[in-house]
């Protein structure tokens, strides 16, 4: 199907407890900052932690009918179980960044591997590679622009949050651009 | 000039769960009681907050049981009440929620669906508690349940629902799925008045001479609260126009008939359908909930191939829109029906509508997956008779 340029759609998939819905939450709230319609989606197991857990996202300018991806234009893979459902994708040609810290290596051109876990954890907090790797997503894709994260974050959170998370932004569009 | 900054319209990122929270309190509702399960928890994490705030009350109580008691306690207390769950929760209300419907009890039971049976896939979607909203409960009744595709149907529908449940004094069932439920879209809510919102009926006589279940010329009987100077009697058995006991067969025919006829009576205003794209269609596209996203992509796909499809929408699930579905089936050379279960509950009922000999393609997917628009357009293009479940990972 032929697609509009202004619609984009984002799978963000990893395992419960990394935050991914967040990430899918605050990349449809920048989305919104620019004045554009979202959907976010999420599909989890009934575990509180582990197990596959994903965001998708879907922005438009105009109204989004079928609320679910269907031809992802970037997949964000933050565990192996994530990478191993979406990879055949990549051979598709949909660009995935995944987490070389968790994730074994993948070879070919839309595979597109950073260390955002570890990463993350040099920044002080592993815990927050969502926000570090959706930062990334942005970058590579430009489905929101990085400003619009950066006055997300600001109006989220104040004090050493707020630092980290900056810190964490500037580094995950610096690795995406790496 | 403060005043006005406060009435601009307000686009938020909201979940449909929050929504219908939202929603409740837009029409009124003060009083949520609960036992949270997925995935409907929203509802009650969001009621927790704002119930108090608005001067109401949220109770966590033990089981679901007690949330439907405490539901319909409350009504009768004169306040708006509401309670949210899912399948294995709406279960265990039905007794209580048939106590609703004989002591014609204004409430609204929210049933986000998950994958069953019993405790199934928790936190997967489905649509398949259809006919167990319909006859759930023991005896013969009418029920009104309405059925959300997007995340300001979740609210207008929650309005709405409390506006069936006060007008017409009855438990009304909001069901949406879990997709709809768990999803979030940019909404800008409605400004206070700009949907009506109905409050339940007054006795205005003397107290003395209050029968509560003496309905006036339009069907419904007067409803005062516990604890005002009318004192009455409610009871889950047979009853009189003045609450007590009454076994006389010619009160129990009444009665039964009246607690249809006051929801038939007043079907056309009750039932609710939104049609996309029926104008010229000869491909019709029966739906409910998330899965009507799925069918409008689905028809306007079909629509680039030639094939003029439409969607009609159930927003209104019971009293069922059998009228509404022949009158555009008659047209139609072609009437699919996708539902996230089994055994086509939907679809049974669009085929009582059409009648045999109509050619009625059920899509059906129970596996905890999303019925997709391939799914739809794969059952048009399939011949005639050959029935397909789309149910691959």
């Amino acid at each position: 199907m032929r697609r509009a340029r202004s619609h984009s759609e984002i799978i963000l998939a990893g395992s419960g407890g990394q935050g991914l819905i967040l990430s899918g939450i605050m990349l449809a709230e920048a989305a919104m900052l620019e004045g554009k319609n979202v959907v976010q989606t999420q599909s989890y197991g009934i575990a509180s932690r582990g197990g596959l857990s994903l965001a998708e996202v879907i922005v438009d300018e105009e109204e989004i009918i079928f609320q679910q991806v269907r031809a992802p234009d970037c997949v964000l893979a933050l565990s192996e179980e994530a990478a191993k459902k979406y990879e055949s994708w990549a051979a598709r040609g949909v660009p995935m960044l995944y987490d070389s810290t968790l994730v074994a290596p993948r070879q070919g051109g839309n595979f597109i591997g950073r260390d955002f876990t570890r990463k993350a954890s040099d920044l002080g907090n592993a815990g927050s590679v969502n926000i570090l790797a959706l930062a990334a997503v942005a970058a590579y894709t430009g489905v929101v622009n990085i400003a619009s994260l950066e006055k997300l974050i600001r109006k989220r959170f104040r004090g050493a949050a707020l630092d980290l998370n900056l810190e964490l932004l500037a580094a995950g569009s610096e690795l995406a651009a790496a | 000039m403060k005043a006005v900054a406060t009435l601009e319209r307000e686009t938020r990122l909201l979940q449909g769960n929050q929504a219908i929270a939202e929603g409740a309190i837009y029409a009124g509702a003060r009083f949520y009681a609960g036992y949270p399960i997925t995935p409907s928890s929203e509802i009650a994490d969001e009621c927790a907050k704002r119930m108090p705030e608005l001067g109401g009350m949220y109770i966590q109580m033990e089981d679901e049981m007690a949330s439907i008691a405490a539901v319909v306690g409350a009504s009768l207390a004169g306040a708006k009440a509401l309670t949210a769950t899912s399948g294995p929760g709406f279960s265990l209300m039905q007794e209580n929620l048939g106590l609703a419907v004989m002591g014609e009890v204004p409430c609204v039971v929210v049933d986000v669906q998950r994958s069953g049976p019993s405790t199934g896939l928790a936190t997967k979607p489905a649509q398949s508690d259809i006919m167990q909203v319909r006859w759930g409960r023991h005896g013969d009744q009418s029920v009104i349940a309405l059925c959300p595709a997007t995340v300001r149907e979740c609210f207008t529908l929650t309005v709405q629902a409390f506006n069936f449940a006060e007008r017409f004094r009855v438990p009304v069932v909001l069901m949406p799925d879990e997709i709809v439920g768990h999803m979030r879209e940019n909404v800008a809510l409605p400004l206070p008045g700009e949907i009506e919102v109905v409050d339940r009926k007054a006795p205005a006589g003397p107290p003395a001479s209050y029968l509560p279940f003496k309905p006036d010329e339009d069907g419904i009987a007067p409803l005062a609260a516990y604890g005002s100077e009318y004192v009455f009697h409610v009871t889950s058995s047979m009853h009189g126009t003045d609450g007590y006991s009454n076994n006389d067969p010619a009160n129990a025919a009444w009665r039964v008939r009246q607690l249809h006829e006051k929801i038939e009576r007043h079907r056309d205003e009750i039932v609710l359908t939104q049609s996309y794209y029926t104008e010229d269609m000869d491909v019709l596209i029966v739906t409910l909930g998330a899965t009507t996203r799925a069918a409008r992509t689905a028809a306007l796909e079909a629509r680039a191939q030639g094939i003029k499809a439409g969607v009609l929408q159930l927003q209104t699930v019971w009293p069922f829109a059998d009228r509404e579905i022949a009158a555009l089936g008659k047209r139609a050379r072609m009437v699919v029906v996708p539902e996230m279960n089994y055994s086509g509950q939907v679809a049974g009922e669009v085929l009582k509508a059409l009648g045999p000999g109509a050619d009625i393609r059920r899509v059906n997917k129970f596996n905890g997956t999303i019925i997709t628009p391939q799914d739809i357009l794969d059952a048009m293009l399939r011949p005639a008779g050959a029935q397909t479940q789309g149910n691959q990972p």
